[in-house]
């Protein structure tokens, strides 16, 4: 390459030559996002009519449900409060490139944990402050959880994708068996925890049903966002992420960042569990297990890792399940059609970017 | 250099040349008869800032060694580009066999029988060499592994060459991969050959059997091009050499020209050609009379350091040695020896089982590598996107890869972009690092200025010892010249330097003292005066200094 200018810098010069260069990308971006999703409604739809459901009663109904009823995005903006604490615990994981699957196991005990410690609080304590112990303690044993992988990963270079998988069945199942075994409620003949009353749960905001664990939710999101962009730890968990050979060249302390990357995303993921319970469900029965933490991770993908993307992705899939709950009811669809759904996006997106990439080489060759 | 230009003992029998030439289908007789296989006219290639390729006429004729000649960033790897089929130019057209055509892609270039081996290997390393010959078969058939042995035999017979068809390429040293590359260039019936930056990563010997090698592929007809910074290579395996500068062919030297004139007389006609004034060899570098401190304590004082071997990588054992202020000691040896490992545990990222390192009088064995940076010393990297910089980051944050979190950066763990910005362009200018925007992606800028980036980023402030390892390994003239600069004045500053190299001759022009490293050993440390190269010499191949 030769040089065709002066040869150093003067980055604002350059800067503004490239504004309309980075329009044309955003633009770009968007297009390649929103562009597949279309794609994807359409052969979703296409499944639709090969089972003998009228798609666009579907569609109708989704965002009838999801979207426009009053109830339906008081519902819709209230589950996304655990979703948001779970898509910030994996952008931490995946910008350091730490692939923690193991969200499932790390909400699910967080959410007992919780359900058990806060009707014990709430009686010997004022209520703000046994919700925020709730809090804690579910974000401890969450972190405690994912101990074990981030060790192993640390020092043993065990691959975490394996680990945090098997230790998802492990907690899920332990979470289980704490609901039967340790937290029952004796009152009641089903198996579940004691119920939190209404009042001590997070207050709703404003006059609707909406939790105010939203608030919750979009303050983790963002300030994971900004920590990841705009620190030193941020940037530290980064360069892990990017090129671990340099991570110990430049003298970082690469195993402990792995398991600091480790607790933050599973003590985010134990947060979630105990949003959804203290917020909203009040206590968990056994075999209750809605296994958000795999359906947030195409999202968290959708978005580039980026958290303000993020909630966006977050809001279309908390859409897509309470409005596909109940469009499902009615016209008869399995109610995991949903995940149907999603994954057919992340197919047909993953295929737009793989031609995308394709086209740009053989533009630029 | 090479005694096998001409007369070569291994030039196979004229019938078994017709042997090649019967089975290479590409082949039409009309081709060796000195016409242009594949000519370019006036190519132009520019990327965004940049124009990589400027007008440029090329002509590559069978039977011909044609040399493409070029300093890192000449534009080299661009028209490889383009003859491979990776890239399209922008003006001009390519001719093959005297028709212009656009080479649309790799799979296309290959079917008009231009095969390239690129820089890094490109086999699969876990697979055998007869299974990463059989790839890019039809996946519905057979390997037609009978087949493939006829047919390696017999190109390998009548090149002299012997390849392992059942070894595992990671059991392959650096030359024989590149044979098997070669082959397998052959085996697509290639008629031109593209070898890019082939010899950086040989040994001598290794680059003498290449030499051999092209030569015998020329007389059966093939064309080769062959694509190195290194003068000597040049004139000792051309037959016609191009010289591209800037982007621009600046000169060429066409094959009755070439014959009539010395190794010497070549090479300082490239050398007028590439860098205008200078006469003689710009790599002949005159020794500084240095004044090393002879007084002073050392800065860096290494005693029986000793790293246990691992399964790729041998160990030390025993090393010591002092480096005063100011001075240079040279760790000469062949590759591969142990001198990763030296640097690697000296500035802490490979753990010593015993001995003792002191810094300024202090001990800093137990110490991490950020303390150890903290404490002046610093460590620059042969491995300059592998472990010295974070490819995608942009070029500021690389420069400060090492200071993450430190101010004024850093100020609370909050980025301070205005203050890395304002440093980063100051460190471009005085380190002369050319890159479009300080926003670049590091990895997108040529290996000389990733170089000059890394020396910003070690020689900045406070450092005390600086380990240099390989600093000029793959750069081009210009940029080796320019870093050997660097290191002298970081000597003459009063820091103490160890610099590790392969390349004697550096060693002899910059040290004060060099070391010899075998086998993880230090086998002997002299003194750098008249007869130092042979005592040096003695010494790396086992004899007594």
């Amino acid at each position: 390459m030769s040089i065709d200018t002066a040869p150093t810098v003067s980055a604002t010069a350059l800067d503004a030559t490239s504004g309309a260069a980075t329009r044309r990308d955003i633009l770009h971006r968007l297009l390649m996002t929103l562009g597949p999703i279309l794609i994807a409604l359409v052969i979703a739809g296409c499944i639709l009519l090969a089972v003998g459901v009228d798609p666009l009663a579907y569609y109708g109904f989704v965002l009838e449900k999801g979207l426009f009823s009053p109830l339906g995005i008081q519902q819709t903006l209230t589950r996304m409060a655990p979703l948001l604490f779970l898509a910030a615990g994996l952008i931490v994981a995946f910008r350091a490139g730490m692939w923690n699957l193991g969200g499932d196991g790390q909400f699910l005990l967080g959410a007992v944990t919780a359900a058990a410690s806060a009707p014990v609080f709430v009686q010997i304590m004022p209520a703000w402050l046994a919700l925020v112990c709730s809090f804690l303690i579910a974000m401890v044993v969450a972190m405690i959880w994912s101990l074990v992988p981030a060790l192993l990963r640390a020092y043993q270079g065990v691959n975490e994708i394996i680990t945090t998988l098997m230790m998802t069945f492990l907690g899920t199942s332990l979470a289980n068996v704490l609901v039967k075994l340790a937290f029952r409620d004796p009152s009641t003949t089903v198996p579940q925890t004691r119920t939190l009353p209404v009042e001590d749960r997070l207050p709703r905001l404003f006059e609707t049903t909406i939790t105010s664990g939203l608030l919750l939710g979009l303050a983790a999101i963002v300030i994971v966002h900004l920590v990841m962009t705009r620190t030193a730890f941020g940037l530290k968990l980064r360069i892990v992420g990017a090129n671990p050979r340099a991570a110990v060249h430049s003298g970082l302390g690469v195993p402990g960042l792995t398991v600091a990357v480790f607790a933050i995303s599973a003590g985010l993921a134990g947060l979630a569990g105990a949003v959804d319970i203290i917020g909203v469900q009040g206590n968990v029965r056994a075999d209750w297990n809605p296994a958000y933490g795999l359906a947030v991770i195409p999202a968290v993908f959708l978005a580039r890792m980026n958290g303000f993307a993020a909630i966006g992705f977050v809001f279309l899939l908390s859409v897509l399940s309470i409005g596909g709950e109940s469009a499902a009811r009615r016209l008869g669809v399995p109610n995991h059609f949903t995940l149907v759904l999603v994954s057919i996006v992340l197919i047909v997106l993953a295929l737009a970017e793989y031609f995308d990439h394709r086209y740009n080489q053989s533009r630029r060759a | 250099m090479v005694g096998c230009r001409r007369g070569d003992p291994f030039t196979p029998p004229d019938d078994s040349c017709f042997l090649v030439l019967g089975f290479m289908s590409g082949f039409s007789s009309s081709s060796v008869a000195g016409r242009d296989i594949v000519a370019l006219e006036g190519v132009t290639k520019r990327f965004p800032g940049i124009v990589a390729n400027d007008s440029v006429d090329l002509s590559i004729r069978p039977g011909e060694v044609h040399v493409l000649l070029g300093e890192n960033g000449a534009g080299k790897s661009t028209l490889i580009g383009m003859l491979s089929g990776l890239q399209q130019p922008d003006e001009g057209r390519i001719l093959v066999d005297g028709k212009p055509t656009p080479i649309t892609s790799p799979r296309h270039a290959l079917a008009l029988g231009i095969g390239t081996v690129f820089q890094h290997m490109m086999l699969v390393p876990t697979l055998t060499v007869a299974e990463n010959l059989l790839l890019g078969e039809p996946w519905w058939q057979r390997p037609r592994t009978e087949e493939l042995a006829a047919r390696v035999a017999e190109i390998t017979g009548t090149l002299g060459i012997t390849v392992k068809l059942q070894a595992k390429v990671s059991e392959l040293s650096l030359g024989e991969q590149q044979q098997v590359e070669i082959l397998r260039a052959m085996l697509r019936n290639s008629r031109l050959l593209i070898l890019d930056e082939s010899t950086s990563m040989l040994t001598p010997k290794g680059i003498d059997e290449l030499g051999a090698l092209m030569r015998r592929l020329v007389e059966q007809g093939l064309a080769i091009v062959f694509i190195t910074h290194k003068l000597k290579e040049a004139a000792a395996f051309g037959d016609r050499i191009s010289v591209l500068k800037l982007g621009r062919k600046v000169g060429e030297i066409p094959p009755e020209r070439f014959r009539t004139l010395g190794e010497q007389e070549i090479v300082s006609e490239i050398v007028e050609l590439m860098f205008g004034k200078q006469k003689d060899d710009p790599e002949a570098v005159e020794r500084p009379v240095r004044t090393a401190r002879a007084g002073a304590d050392p800065l860096l004082q290494v005693t029986d350091l000793a790293v246990a071997a691992t399964d790729n990588a041998p160990g030390l054992s025993s090393i010591s040695f002092d480096i005063r202020p100011g001075e240079i000691l040279g760790i000469a040896g062949i590759d591969g020896n142990g001198q990763k490992q030296l640097a690697e545990a000296l500035a802490g990222q490979r753990t010593a089982t015993s001995g003792s390192v002191r810094l300024d009088g202090a001990a800093i064995e137990t110490l991490s590598v950020g303390e150890r940076r903290r404490r002046g010393l610093r460590y620059l990297t042969d491995d300059r996107l592998g472990e010295g910089t974070v490819g995608t980051f942009p070029v500021s944050i690389n420069f400060f890869l090492k200071q993450v979190g430190a101010a004024p950066f850093w100020r609370n763990g909050v980025e301070q972009r205005a203050e890395i910005d304002k440093r980063a362009a100051q460190l471009v200018r005085e380190y002369d690092v050319r890159t479009p925007s300080l926003k670049t992606p590091v990895a997108r800028l040529s290996g000389g200025n990733i170089q000059k980036v890394l020396l910003a980023r070690e020689l900045a402030e406070g450092a005390k010892v600086v380990i240099f390892n390989k600093p000029t390994y793959g750069l081009d003239l210009a940029n080796t010249l320019a870093s050997r600069q660097r290191i002298r004045d970081t000597a003459a500053r009063g820091l103490a330097v160890l610099l590790i190299s392969t390349d004697l001759e550096e060693l002899l022009g910059m040290c004060d003292r060099i070391a010899v490293i075998a086998d993880g050993a230090l086998v002997g440390t002299v003194e750098n005066v008249d007869d130092a190269r042979t005592k040096v010499g003695r010494l790396m191949i086992g004899l007594a200094a």
